[in-house]
This record gives structure tokens, sequence and C-alpha cells, in this order.
């Protein structure tokens, strides 16, 4: 079940957060609620880590990452970086690009083996973070958005896309992500996905405008109902076994 | 485009979201939410009125258009719908798509009317919504039944206009301006007085207005009394009849006047004898002999208030036998002074009576000619301020006009062809001799408006319909003879009954 929250009366908490299967990031506020709704939803499992990046606390929208890497933008200060590298578990990767886009939130959108791009980012850039974040990298556009990392939330059981996406888009995009996807809406009607929520495989956090139903159908394309840091575990042993039987 | 260019493009299918409010699939729009989600969120008709007041006369059925129109409508016309949507406000804030009467009984006194309006809600998505209007219709009668419907008994302010001289030509002169301003048309009564005209008005601020208005066109001191007819101590109320007392100066247009000798060193040794060219809110005045102008606002009239030496129905008619322009380049104001010799006519053939003067009409005086002047030779004046002059010599004749009287008894009997209005007055029955003075004071006042283009200015002429101009009468004329010329006359609107149409318009 995902947790409605907001930051400081701003109900996009996509953007003072992000949230990944091995870490999760929060911004630094005036008051200590945004932070303990986190901790309290995430302390036993992954680390909560209060931080800013290249001095603001617009966190979600500068920084991507998942469970193995964290990229951060250029003008990332070296104490920020320190702060993090320090903060975060050793096999994660925190790696400071020189990109021209600095928005990396906006611009990349990943989960732990896919990551959806600007059309415009360098060739580099796109190199580094196929190595940083062990992912495969795709150029892409969401409902004739450029900004991928804006328009669309993803984990790796599903994910939640502009709601203009064509029927034809959403396929190919699930073929690409190998994860169903489905065209929906979060903060009452609002359409910037990735500012209104922030998830991972087995929790998500979504703006307190987020209405029922809205809240239903985030519900069921991540599959948070019966959703536990362990359940992933067994359905990973059962594959296994699976697999080796 | 780039199909045209032989690109593959991928056929785009319009997907479903669920609404964010209630669930239910539908197409993505603006605000993601289902119609009728949205219009239960937002109410576009929030802040347009719906309950409207209108005035309505209910003698002449016409509605008010603040601040002062009146709108005749029939009930469920096309121009009443107009009236009724233009006094709805905020109604620029949303896009009207449709309006329409809702029948109601005419005796409810309410107007119905259903309007479809349109506005972008929620980042640009765009709802439609109708809703009623109801228009309460109070009644109050308009200005103009209010004015046939009044008593004329009942008037709360007079203004008593009067003049003390012995001739009317003022209040026919100030008459053609009332009627040309409109500024009479609130009164409820006009009576001709002696002396004057009283006008009764209801209300007391109509009157002040009046007052203002004469105050613009005439030298009048004004004063004003009130006396109370009724009061109620309980709520204070005051119930007055208020009297506006109005005197237009005695000084006319054509007068001489012999000037008090502090007048006259105010206004730079002018005069003392002068003649008064032009009366409108100050006095112009000209001293003939050594053409300077001079202009007497009605403040500094009546601080002295000198009366005329001689009035224009004084005037006695001149012969011109010479005339010598004494310097032909100096023309001061249109006048040139000249030396010229005249006999009255009343002589002309008895004796040999002649009389040299200066006058200041040189540029319009030839021989032969006939002109109008004061005979100071033959007067026995007994004016205050002339005595006051010791040593004045008081020349024979002052000449103030050219006469036409010659020219115009060949023409006499036939219509103008123009012709005036006239205030609706009550006159007081008078003997015949009273009306056959005023009669032909006004026929000399017609006379002053065909000699002065600037008489005229201020008054608008009508086009006579039974005047019918004769060959003979244009051949004989002589081209001196003033007329008004055409282009000056307005015409006559009047509407007729009859089907010919070629009358309608005038």
């Amino acid at each position: 079940m995902a947790v409605r929250l907001q930051f400081e009366n701003c109900c996009e908490v996509g953007v003072f957060s992000k949230l990944t299967n091995g870490y999760c990031l929060v911004a630094i506020g005036g008051s200590e609620n945004f932070y303990s709704a986190f901790e309290s939803e995430l302390a036993d499992v992954i680390p909560v880590v209060k931080t800013s990046i290249a001095g603001t606390r617009i966190i979600g929208r500068l920084c991507a990452g998942n469970k193995k890497g964290l990229v951060v933008p250029h003008n990332t200060t070296d104490q920020e970086l320190q702060h993090l590298r320090n903060s975060l578990p050793d096999q994660v990767v925190v790696q400071r690009i020189e990109e021209r886009l600095s928005a990396l939130g906006n611009c990349i959108a990943c989960n732990d083996h896919v990551a959806l791009t600007h059309t415009d980012l360098d060739k580099e850039t796109e190199e580094i973070i196929a190595d940083v974040l062990g992912v495969e990298v795709f150029r892409q556009t969401i409902a004739g958005n450029i900004l991928v990392g804006s328009y669309c939330a993803f984990s790796n059981t599903g994910g939640l896309v502009h709601p203009h996406t064509s029927v034809e888009d959403l396929d190919e995009l699930s073929t690409l992500l190998q994860v169903p996807l489905v065209a929906g809406t979060v903060n009452r009607g609002s359409e910037v996905i990735a500012a209104g929520i922030t998830v991972n495989d087995w929790t998500a956090f979504c703006g307190s405008d987020t209405t029922a139903t809205e809240l239903s159908v985030i519900d069921s394309v991540f599959k948070l109902r019966k959703a536990q840091p362990s359940a992933i575990v067994d359905e990973m042993r059962k594959s296994l076994i699976d697999s080796y039987v | 485009m780039a199909q045209e260019a032989g690109m593959f493009m991928v056929n785009q299918t319009v997907g479903s979201v669920l609404c964010c409010k209630c669930g239910i699939p539908m197409a993505p729009n603006a605000a993601n939410m289902c119609v009728r989600c949205l219009r239960s969120e937002v109410d576009i008709t929030e802040g347009l009125q719906k309950h409207v007041i209108i005035i309505h006369c209910p003698e002449c059925d016409s509605y008010l258009q603040p601040p002062r129109t009146w709108i005749k409508a029939q009930l469920e016309s096309k121009e009443l719908l107009t009236f009724c949507v233009k006094r709805l406000k905020n109604l620029n804030k949303v896009r009207l798509v449709h309006a329409e009467f809702i029948w109601t009984e005419p005796h409810s006194k309410r107007i119905k009317i259903k309007l479809k309006v349109q506005k972008e809600v929620l980042n640009g998505a765009v709802l439609e919504q109708s809703y009623v209007v109801e228009f309460v219709q109070q009644e109050h009668m308009c200005e103009s039944c209010m004015r046939v419907q009044a008593n004329p008994d009942q008037w709360v302010a007079a203004v008593q206009l009067r003049q003390h001289v012995s001739h009317r030509r003022t209040f026919f002169y100030l008459e053609q301006m009332i009627l040309k301003h409109g500024t009479a048309a609130t009164a409820i009564k006009i009576k001709q007085m002696d002396q004057g005209i009283d006008f009764f008005f209801s209300n007391r601020s109509h009157g002040v207005k009046f007052v203002e208005f004469i105050g613009k066109v005439a030298p009048v001191r004004s004063r004003h009394d009130k006396q109370l007819v009724s009061h109620d101590p309980k709520s204070n109320n005051y119930n007055y009849k208020y009297t506006f007392s109005v005197e237009i100066s005695p000084i006319c247009r054509e007068d001489l006047i012999c000037l008090p000798p502090k007048v006259a060193v105010s206004l730079g040794n002018l005069g003392p004898l002068v003649i008064c060219t032009k009366v409108t809110n100050s006095i112009a005045l000209l001293d003939p002999f050594t053409l300077r102008h001079c202009f007497l606002d009605a403040d500094q009239y009546w601080r002295v208030s000198f009366k005329s030496l001689l009035t224009s129905r004084q005037l006695v008619e001149y012969i011109v036998l010479d005339v010598e322009i004494v310097k032909p380049e100096v023309n001061v104001g249109g006048y040139t002074l000249a030396d010229a010799q005249v006999a009255r006519l009343s002589d002309f053939g008895k004796n040999d009576t002649i009389f040299s003067i200066r006058t200041h009409l040189g540029h319009r005086l030839n021989p032969g000619d006939h002109a109008l002047g004061y005979d100071l030779y033959a007067t026995n004046s007994n004016d205050m301020e002339l005595e006051k002059y010791k040593g004045l010599v008081l020349p024979d004749a002052i000449l103030v006009k050219k006469s036409y009287e010659e020219k115009r008894q060949r023409k006499r009997g036939k219509h103008r062809s123009w012709k005036l209005k006239s205030l609706n007055m009550e006159v007081d029955d008078k003997g015949k001799g009273e009306q056959e003075k005023m009669n032909s004071e006004y026929e000399q006042f017609l006379k002053d408006l065909e000699e002065n283009p600037d008489m005229r200015f201020n008054i608008s002429l009508y086009r006579n319909k039974e005047h019918q101009p004769s060959e003979v009468a244009s051949m004989t004329d002589g081209e001196d003879l003033p007329s008004i010329p055409l282009e000056e006359m307005l015409a006559d609107l009047d509407i007729s009954e009859d089907e010919d149409g070629d009358s309608n318009m005038v």
C-alpha cells in the first residue's frame, strides 16, 4: 500500500526524495515529518539518508539511481559527494557526471535493469549510466515529452506513465522495460508522474492529493498489496528452485 | 508530412485512463477528470449574477439602461434579450454560447433567461454549463412619462427670469438658446410674465442647473430663497419650495450707454458714450469715436449696474448724404472710422438740417443709404451719469447700424424661408395692443437674426415648408438685403401618418 505524504505542504514528494531498492535519499526539510515518514517505513531495511545536491533540496529531480549506483550532476559539491559515499552502502557506486543537462532525475528514468534517457544526453553520459547503474540504456520519449524522468515512474515490477501515452507507445515501452505499464495520474490528475510519486519494488510514496482511485491504480500496477521486502526473496527463491528443478 | 516523405509512422491510439476522482475509464484530458467530476469540482457560473434588478417604465414599456437611456422593448423580444444579457456583470470572464427566455407570467414582474456559458478550467479543460438568471422588474416611470404625468402646479423650484426693459427681444433670443440646448426639458411649466418668464421645476437640482445655464449665456445676478412647506421633526425631513430670482442686466445689444466716470476710468478712459455691440455672459462695449472695444463681465457689471442712456426703440432713421473715411487702412474689429453727413429721414424734404458726425460704420455706409442712429440733438435726456461729465460735448447723432427698412418694404407680405421653434409657454390673456406689440417685437427679432450671422450662431433655424421662392422677388431684391443661407438651416423632422411617403422627411 502506497503511503500518502507531503513535503512542507507541497504534494510533489518525488521532487524532494529518491527511493531505490538499495537506499533512500530525502531532502533536508524544515520539519522532521517528511523524513520520519520514510524512516518508519524503511528504517530496518535500507538506509534513509538526508542530503542536499548542489545545495538544493530538489534532489529527486537532480539525481538518478538504482540499487547498484547513483549518478549526481556536475554541480554537486565535494562535501555532498563525500557525505553520500559515507552514508550509502559500500556496493553502491556514486558517480558525478559532467553533463550539460544537470537535472538528471528529469532526464533519466531507471529500474535495476533498464534506463530510459533524454534523447539529447551525451554519448559519454550514456556509457557512464550503463556502467554505474548496470543497466541497458534506451533513448526514448513519453507521449511526446523528452523529459522521460518526469513523466514516468517504474520499478522492477511495474510502471506508471503519462496519461496521454498512446496504446502503441505503451506496448513499445513495456517491451523495452519488460514490466507492465499503465497510463495514469497522481496528485488528483497531475500528469507529472515522477514528481508526485517515488517508488521501489515493495513500497511507494505519493503526494497527499492523490485520490483513492489513483492509489488503487498505483497499488495494482506496482504490485504493492502483498509486497514485503521478504516477499521478493521468497519469489526469487521460488524461481531459483524452479530453475534448479 | 512525415507520411508524404515516406517515413514510417506509428499509428497512435488514444488510450484510456481512470478518472482521478470516480475511477471510470475515460479519454485523457487536461484535468484528467471525467466531465461529471469536473462539474462537481468547479462551478463556472460562480461569481456570475443570477439575480438582477432592472428598472422598467410601466407607461411606455421601456427599460433603463444606466445611466439614463431608456430602451423600448417588448417581452421576449430580441432587444430585451440583448438588454438583459448586457446588464449582467462578469459575463466577460466566460464565453456566452446561448441565451434564451424562459416563459414567465407578465404580471410576475420577473424575466427569466437561460444562459449557456463556457469557460476554461483546471489547466486547459473547457467546461460548458447552463444556468438561469432571474431579472426582477422594478417599476419606475421614465423621465418623459413622469413629465407627462406630473402635475404642473406641484412645483418644487421656480426660476423667475426677469429683465427690466420695455421690450422682450432678450427673451426671444434666450428662448431659442434654451431650445437649442434643451435645458428647459425638465421644466413642468413655463409661464410668460410681465418683463420676464417663469420656469417651474419638479426638482431643485433641475432649477439650479437651469440657473447655471442662464448664467453662462447672459449677464445675470441671481438670488434664491426657500419656503418651508412641511416638515417631519421625527425623521428630520424638511420639505421646501425653492425660488430663484434671476435678473438679466438691462443693457441690450445696440443700446447707447453713458458709462459712469469710475467705470470709464477703469476701462482706460473708454467713452464715456459707448455702444453695446454684443451681450453674452459678458457685455461688449464699443466706443464709436475711437473704435476701442471693451468687455465687461457679469460680475464687473453688477458692481456698478449702470443703465443705458438710449435703447434701440429710440433709434431714428437717417439718410446718409456723404461719407468720407478718415483712415482707410485703419480697420478695428471690422469697423472703419468715417466722417459722414446725415439728415433725419423725417426732416428730408422739409428743412435743411444736416449733421456732420463721426461714425464707426464707414465700411458699410455709402451716400444714399439709410442708417439707424440715436438722435442726441433732439433728445432731452436726464441721465445722472451724463450730468457728471462737465464739459462733455455730445455729438448730434450716433449711427448704430445700417437700415434695410426701405428694401424690406418691397418684400412685405412674403413668408420667410425659415422658421424658429418656440417653447410651450403659458400666456395670460392680454389686450390686443399688447399682443400686437409682441408681434412687432418678434418680427424685429427675426430681422435682427437675418442681419447678424453671429447671433444665429447659437440658434437652430428650421426650413419653412410653406415658403415658395418667387422669381420676381429674387430679381428685384437688392443683393444687399441680408438673408440666411440654406446651409445654416436644419431640416425639421416630422413624421406624418399618410402613406404617400414623399412627405415623410422634410
